[in-house]
């Protein structure tokens, strides 16, 4: 079913461009339309406002030609042409109405409804079943076909899918769930089996939709025009009346969704196909696992309690905030201004984590303020900046589509980011050349028409090794794109990297030893990225999460510079953000040594700017990173904290320390959602509200600044960004804001890449992908494309250093971790909903050669043990990853992956290495304590049905 | 003495009436008798009632015995047939049997005589002229050459073959494909198979021309799979064309490359039509794709393509060896040269005759076929397979012409012509072709996935006598919907057969009475 106030035009946009011809002019019901070259006539008559009757025709796909009611009369044509598979030509004269056609449109639809139910009244899509609503359009008043043939009415429904159902008796065999599946999601999971009047579509081999090959993205239900694939909530519920467009809370991508409502209550999340990061598209945690946020175990009360060890005690938001205020000014006043600090998360919106860092600087007083992406994407914004000047992704989402050689590193996106994955493997399947370099054989190595020219399976931990080698063939080779290297960057430090980047250490055949990836595989792989002439960087927490990230950000603007791919659509370098608001966290402030738009405290003339602004003096130091803040707790001189939506107890490394440090605080205040695992720790908790309860932005990977809007009134009477506000007017530092573009505001006032930016501006556009000033008043797509932002492009030497986790006799192998398509993170929201189905437990995957040698079946129970700790998985034995190298999500507290993580970090920005920890792998007989999957999957939908 | 020299065909018609048992037979008794004799597996000559007809080379040339079985061998040497020696089966002269002597062979001009499995016999009757031809002309003389001679698409929907060609030479894009349809799936025809079987190479250098023409260096022979005998004979053929270097990187030397590979379908009659064909070839289920584009323009992985019969490319080698206008001297009206016409059903004498158009119906079934094979009265004729219109005994004497055959509400299709006599019930024929296209839809488009499974229903209600008049104007509606909004002629033809039994035999629905004449004058 379409989205509720869609206007669907039948067939795709056909942009004209410069190989596209002019523009054509045709007469559809005596009236004259120009259209762009290859657009249908079927939708160049809808912009003429003489929308043709369809069915298998919906403008997210393209036209397939078979239902056979959009046909019309061409003058001079004989026949009757379908207008979705006609393209317009100029001169054509087209008649879309006539008694002739009213006639044959309503004999076909009387074929369909000698099928079906022709009473809309049974029709479970209510009043928005398109083949009841054509049947309605055509005309069809009965059907002269005598009861008694062959129907498809007792075909029995597939409800195995735990977000929506499929029955084959309401299936009008139109295709456009296949289609959807092929084309814009790209599972080829399902397809039409039988021949003729048996055609009937399946999923898989005829296979349940659960046992399939489906993702559960929601396409194939978002393109159905009856009732055969609907969503269970919209069954349960009943049809939405209202819609409210807003962008999802979980990845990176940012997808554009309409939340559709009956009264006040959330139907269905539907992608928006105005939405610029996902034209329409959507992954089964956007689409379907928003069910956490009515969960019963959200907390809808504030509660205080005097230590962890007493019992929550539920309060009034006053009596809360006060607590909360005057422990803040008690430690403060114990310890001295820096011993207070706060920590935002990436989910925030922008506006709340300018507000935390707002509060720490100006009412703390200090700049102990940071964000998580300290532990993911930190050396991201540390190497962008460094070479090109922007501590971000270079590009927009679309530009991949431009891309001739795909070079996806360390990020495995049909997992972390399916929705950007779908557009990539749109283009990939169009032709462009693929390489992907991962320690295991994520699903882009080889997938449904989708296969990597190279996979270089690197050793864990040895990225810099591989990006240096292939800059060393690029520039031994002659390679190198030397007059864009001479218009574009600084010719002193290139000098100097070519003298480094050519040396022997850097040849392939030194890498071969390091990285354990053919010298002439690399080789090859330099070529072919090379080559080009448009080749794209796509990279992941596999490059940052490590003690040398920042240099493999360095390494690949290196790569990208030497090859000239910068500054145009179709390459750069960008990185895969695993948060909704990685990108805008940052933005806004909130790391210790930066205010907004990534300028240094220590600046006297921009800090003037702020206490302009917020009234009071700035601390001209940088304040503490969150691994210092531990570390300054287990040494007596950071007492409190406050921490917004971020899990620290459980995602940050080595989780021993971090408890250690945060039962040493005298005061906890935790903002959330759910009493998280960091709760434990907590004094204070503070109700939070999730992304449906509230007004804010989120800024993406590709620098797009998307509205967030509030859907449903916040279960704990709050909006985030009102908590943090009462907090700080609590602690006597006033903050008052009518409503969240205020803060917008006031960050467009202070920071020039934002300067352009209003909310007004963003109901107009959509969104905004920053910079957004005078000079680019509707944002910016791609940067650098005159020049780079910091002028000259720079090559920064990047030695490969081996991290210090080494593999030894005890500890003989290599642990990585990474992500799964139907979790989240660490589980927070996913695992309360139905996606556990998918995903119930996080897994030990092993080579079958050294669980040969441990003597392990396919589910055993082993520990794995590293020097900082032990934990218990169960074993899935696999070839995806390389003898020698583990692997494991962490999705789940209980198993606690980072239990074993060890404290290494990137050098330049504390970023922890998560992705390399040497660990031994045995059987056990020990279990942790944990429920076990089935009670898992019961655990998190309590209530049913979401 | 030198060996005498026998042909047994091997054509898989032949082979189904038993010619292998009697080419085993005729070694066995050579053997016995201390003979030498060299055994030639011929295609068949399509005289198919004297399969398996064997032919002896003799002095005053092949003389024909038919139809031969296993247990006549022994007689035939008695009879010294080696030598033409008189036999109750002898035929005499094959050349001067009437069926075969009044054909006009161009297309199937060494079909039964050649060696299928000869290279050197082909070039010894005339083969690899016309690519030698083409060689010099390059393509656009060739295009000139297939448009100048008027070929249309031999496949059935009777497309100018150098307009199509044009087309295809006329795109920027490469590569370009050649794609032989071979999936003979009308009932009633075999003409495509006979010549896989019987002439293979005239079917490589006619698509080798093709290539050269359009600028194609691949080709594709989609195969039924119906047709194993062929598949082993183009293999055959096609490796031999490769050892001598008529296929390759180097086409006869002339520095063009082009290669074949022969793709063998899954049964479906859909895969027929040539875009479910290309789907099938792609490696997909074989669905129909709608136009445009059209394949010239984006066919085979998307790239230009020309799509032609087996016919059409087997008569290209003759058009190029013998000019354009020798070939268009042949015909009637807009139908020019020669249509090999497959004669099936109940008729006396069925087989292949080719001849140019303009022969009438009643010729080739009176004079070729020697009337019904049952001896009864000639009722109806089905004319270019599942999809044609059935003609009443008083139109026979239409003229087998594109034009004529479409003005009578028919077509001419494939060229099949199958034979009805007088114990024929109409209505059930009419069922059939309904139930034929609900058995064969793609299950693409409405009409035909849904149109023809009701069609077959209402027929049964017109049989059952249920409501017959409401019922037969709801089949003439359901026929006008399904022609005029099928997305292919699977589901836009189905109606002629099942209108035309209406309109020509209404009495068989147990409607008004039929009209005077419909079976009076057969």
């Amino acid at each position: 079913m379409l989205a509720i106030d869609d206007h669907d035009l039948g067939t795709p946009e056909r942009k004209s461009g410069a190989n596209s011809g002019a523009m054509v002019t045709l007469e559809i019901d005596g009236r004259g339309v120009t259209v762009a070259p290859g657009t249908s006539v079927m939708r160049a008559a809808a912009l003429a406002g003489a929308a043709i009757p369809k069915l298998c025709a919906t403008d997210s796909l393209e036209p397939f030609g078979s239902c056979r009611l959009c046909l019309i009369e061409i003058d001079g044509r004989k026949g009757f042409p379908a207008s979705c598979t006609t393209p317009a030509e100029a001169g054509m004269k087209i008649r879309t109405r006539s008694e002739r056609l009213t006639h044959l449109r309503r004999n076909v639809m009387e074929l369909y409804m000698s099928d079906h139910p022709l009473d809309p009244f049974e029709c479970k899509a209510g009043g928005r079943c398109e083949l009841h609503e054509m049947a309605k359009v055509v005309g069809l008043t009965q059907v002269r076909y005598a009861a008694g043939g062959r129907t498809h009415h007792d075909l029995p429904a597939d409800a195995s899918n735990p977000y929506f159902t499929f029955d084959p008796a309401r299936c009008i065999v139109c295709s456009r769930c296949v289609r959807a599946c092929d084309d814009v999601q790209g599972t080829f999971a399902l397809t039409i089996e039988g021949r003729g009047f048996d055609s009937q579509m399946t999923a898989g081999q005829h296979e349940r939709y659960i046992d399939s090959e489906c993702v559960s993205c929601g396409a194939c239900v978002q393109a159905c025009p009856t009732d055969a694939l609907m969503e269970k909530t919209v069954l349960a519920a009943g049809q939405a009346d209202r819609a409210v467009v807003t962008t999802c809370g979980y990845c990176g991508v940012g997808c554009s969704f309409k939340a559709e409502l009956r009264g006040d209550e959330v139907v269905r999340m539907v992608p928006n196909k105005d939405g610029l990061p996902n034209h329409g598209h959507s992954c089964v945690k956007g689409r379907f696992a928003w069910g956490y946020a009515i969960h019963p175990d959200r907390v809808r009360r504030p509660m205080i309690r005097k230590t962890i060890s007493d019992p929550w005690r539920e309060v009034g938001w006053d009596e809360a905030l006060g607590y909360a205020a005057s422990e803040l000014k008690r430690v403060q006043a114990k310890y001295g201004r820096g011993a207070l600090g706060g920590i935002t998360s990436s989910r925030c919106t922008n506006e709340e984590a300018y507000l935390v860092q707002k509060l720490v600087r100006a009412a703390f007083g200090n700049n102990n303020v940071d964000t998580c992406a300290r532990v993911c994407h930190s050396p991201t914004g540390y190497g962008l900046k460094t070479a090109f000047g922007t501590p971000a992704g270079t590009q927009d989402f679309d530009s991949v589509l431009e891309a001739d050689v795909i070079l996806v590193i360390g990020a495995n996106p049909t997992e972390g980011h399916p929705v950007f994955a779908s557009i990539m493997k749109r283009r990939l399947r169009n032709g462009a050349r693929l390489i992907v370099a991962d320690p295991r054989a994520i699903d882009l190595v080889r997938m449904p028409h989708v296969a990597a020219d190279y996979f270089l399976q690197l050793t864990p931990g040895t990225n810099v090794a591989l990006f240096n080698a292939l800059a060393h063939v690029i520039v031994t080779e002659g390679l190198a794109d030397e007059k864009f290297i001479a218009a574009r960057c600084d010719p002193r430090e290139f000098g100097i990297w070519r003298k480094f980047i050519v040396e022997p250490r850097n040849s392939p055949e030194a890498a071969e030893q390091v990285t354990g990836v053919a010298a002439e595989k690399i080789r090859g792989a330099a070529r072919l990225y090379a080559r080009g002439p448009n080749s794209a960087i796509y990279y992941g927490l596999g490059v940052t999460e490590h003690s040398h990230g920042s240099t493999a950000v360095l390494a690949m603007a290196n790569l990208a510079m030497v090859t000239g791919n910068l500054g145009r659509p179709g390459v750069g370098v960008n990185p895969l953000r695993g948060q909704n608001n990685v990108q805008g966290s940052n933005d806004v402030g909130s790391f210790p040594h930066e205010l907004t738009g990534y300028r240094h405290v220590s600046d006297p003339v921009l800090r003037a700017e702020f206490e302009h602004e917020w009234g009071v003096t700035l601390d001209p130091e940088p304040g503490l990173r969150i691994p210092n803040m531990f570390d300054a707790a287990l040494d007596g001189s950071f007492m409190g904290i406050y921490i917004e939506g971020e899990d620290i107890a459980q995602s940050d490394p080595n989780s021993q320390h971090v408890a250690a440090a945060l039962g040493a605080m005298e005061i906890v205040i935790v903002h959330d959602i759910f009493l998280n695992e960091t709760a434990k720790y907590a004094h204070v908790f503070l109700p939070g509200s999730s992304f449906l309860e509230k007004n804010g932005t989120f800024t993406n990977a590709e620098r797009r600044i998307s509205p967030v809007r509030k859907v449903m009134a916040p279960l704990a009477g709050k909006e985030d960004w009102e908590v943090t506000c009462a907090l700080s007017n609590a602690l006597g530092y006033p903050m008052n804001y009518a409503h969240p573009s205020a803060i917008m505001d006031e960050i467009a006032r202070l920071t020039p890449t934002f300067a352009g930016v209003s909310y007004a501006k963003l109901d107009r556009l959509g969104s905004i992908q920053w910079p957004c000033n005078d000079a680019a008043p509707e944002g910016t797509a791609v940067m650098h494309t005159g020049q780079f932002v910091r002028g000259k492009g720079r090559f920064m030497l990047s030695e490969y250093v081996a991290t210090d986790e080494r593999t030894s006799a005890r500890y003989p192998l290599i642990l990585t971790t990474g992500r799964i398509l139907s979790q989240y993170n660490v589980g927070t929201q996913t695992r309360r909903t139905r996606n556990v189905v998918w995903h119930a437990e996080d897994r030990l995957e092993i080579h079958p050669h050294d669980a040969e040698q441990r003597g392990l079946r396919d589910g055993d129970w082993v520990e794995v043990a590293s020097r900082a700790g032990a934990i218990a998985l169960r074993a899935t034995i696999t070839e995806r990853v390389a003898p020698g190298v583990v692997y494991t999500t962490f999705h789940y507290p209980e198993s606690g992956a980072n239990v074993v993580t060890t404290e290494n970090s990137d050098w330049a920005t504390n970023c922890p290495e998560y992705k390399v920890t040497a660990v031994q792998v045995m059987p056990t007989t020990r279990r942790p304590e944990r429920l076990p999957p089935d009670r898992v999957i019961a655990a998190a939908n309590p209530g049913g049905g979401r | 003495m030198s060996a005498a020299t026998i042909y047994v065909p091997g054509d898989s018609g032949a082979l189904s009436m038993g010619a292998e048992a009697v080419a085993a037979a005729i070694a066995r008794e050579a053997r016995r008798r201390g003979l030498d004799l060299r055994i030639v597996r011929n295609g068949s000559r399509g005289l198919y009632w004297l399969e398996p007809l064997v032919e002896v080379a003799t002095a005053r040339g092949r003389v024909a015995y038919g139809p031969v079985a296993a247990a006549d061998v022994p007689s035939l040497f008695a009879a010294e047939f080696l030598t033409g020696g008189d036999h109750p089966l002898a035929l005499g002269p094959t050349e001067e049997i009437d069926y075969l002597k009044r054909q006009q062979r161009l297309t199937f001009a060494r079909v039964g005589i050649v060696d299928p499995r000869s290279l050197d016999d082909y070039l010894a009757h005339g083969g690899y002229r016309g690519l030698g031809r083409a060689i010099e002309l390059g393509g656009g003389q060739i295009v000139e050459a297939i448009t100048a001679s008027n070929l249309r698409g031999r496949g059935g929907a009777a497309f100018p073959a150098g307009i199509k060609w044009k087309t295809t030479l006329d795109q920027p894009a490469t590569p370009k494909y050649v794609v032989c349809n071979a999936d003979e799936g009308d009932s009633g025809t075999f003409s495509d198979r006979m010549i896989m079987e019987g002439d293979p190479f005239v079917l490589i250098e006619g698509m080798t021309i093709a290539a050269l023409a359009v600028g194609a260096a691949s080709g594709y022979i989609y195969l039924r799979s119906e047709y194993p005998d062929a598949l082993g004979a183009l293999n055959h053929a096609i490796g031999a064309a490769r050892a001598r270097r008529y296929l390759g990187a180097s086409v006869c030397g002339s520095g063009r490359p082009f290669d074949i590979t022969v793709r063998v379908g899954a049964g479906a009659y859909i895969c027929g039509e040539e875009t479910a064909m290309l789907e099938s070839l792609e490696g997909r289920r074989g669905m129909i794709r709608f136009k445009p584009p059209l394949p010239a323009i984006a066919g085979l992985f998307g790239h230009p393509t020309v799509v032609n019969n087996v016919i059409t490319l087997a008569s290209v080698p003759v058009i190029l060896d013998r000019g354009a206008k020798f070939y268009n001297e042949y015909g009637l009206g807009r139908s020019r040269g020669t249509l090999p016409l497959q004669l099936a059903g109940n008729v006396k004498r069925p087989g292949l005759v080719e001849i140019a158009f303009g022969l009438t119906l009643r010729e080739l079934i009176e004079d070729y076929g020697g009337g019904t094979a049952s001896g009864r009265p000639l009722r109806a004729v089905q004319v270019g397979g599942p999809l044609g219109a059935y003609f009443p005994g008083a139109m026979l004497d239409l003229a087998i012409d594109y034009e004529a055959l479409a003005g009578a509400g028919g077509l001419l299709g494939h060229g099949g012509v199958v034979v009805f006599d007088d114990t024929v019930d109409l209505a059930r024929m009419a069922r059939y072709a309904m139930e034929f296209c609900a058995l064969e839809s793609c299950g693409k488009c409405t009409p035909c996935r849904i149109g023809s499974t009701r069609g077959v229903e209402v027929i049964d209600r017109i049989i059952a006598g249920r409501d017959r008049g409401a019922n037969a104007a709801l089949l003439r509606d359901l026929c006008d919907t399904m022609a005029a909004g099928s997305l292919c002629a699977l589901g836009g033809l189905t109606p002629l057969p099942v209108l035309s039994a209406l309109k020509h035999f209404p009495r068989d629905f147990g409607l008004e009475s039929e009209p005077a004449d419909a079976a009076a004058r057969s």
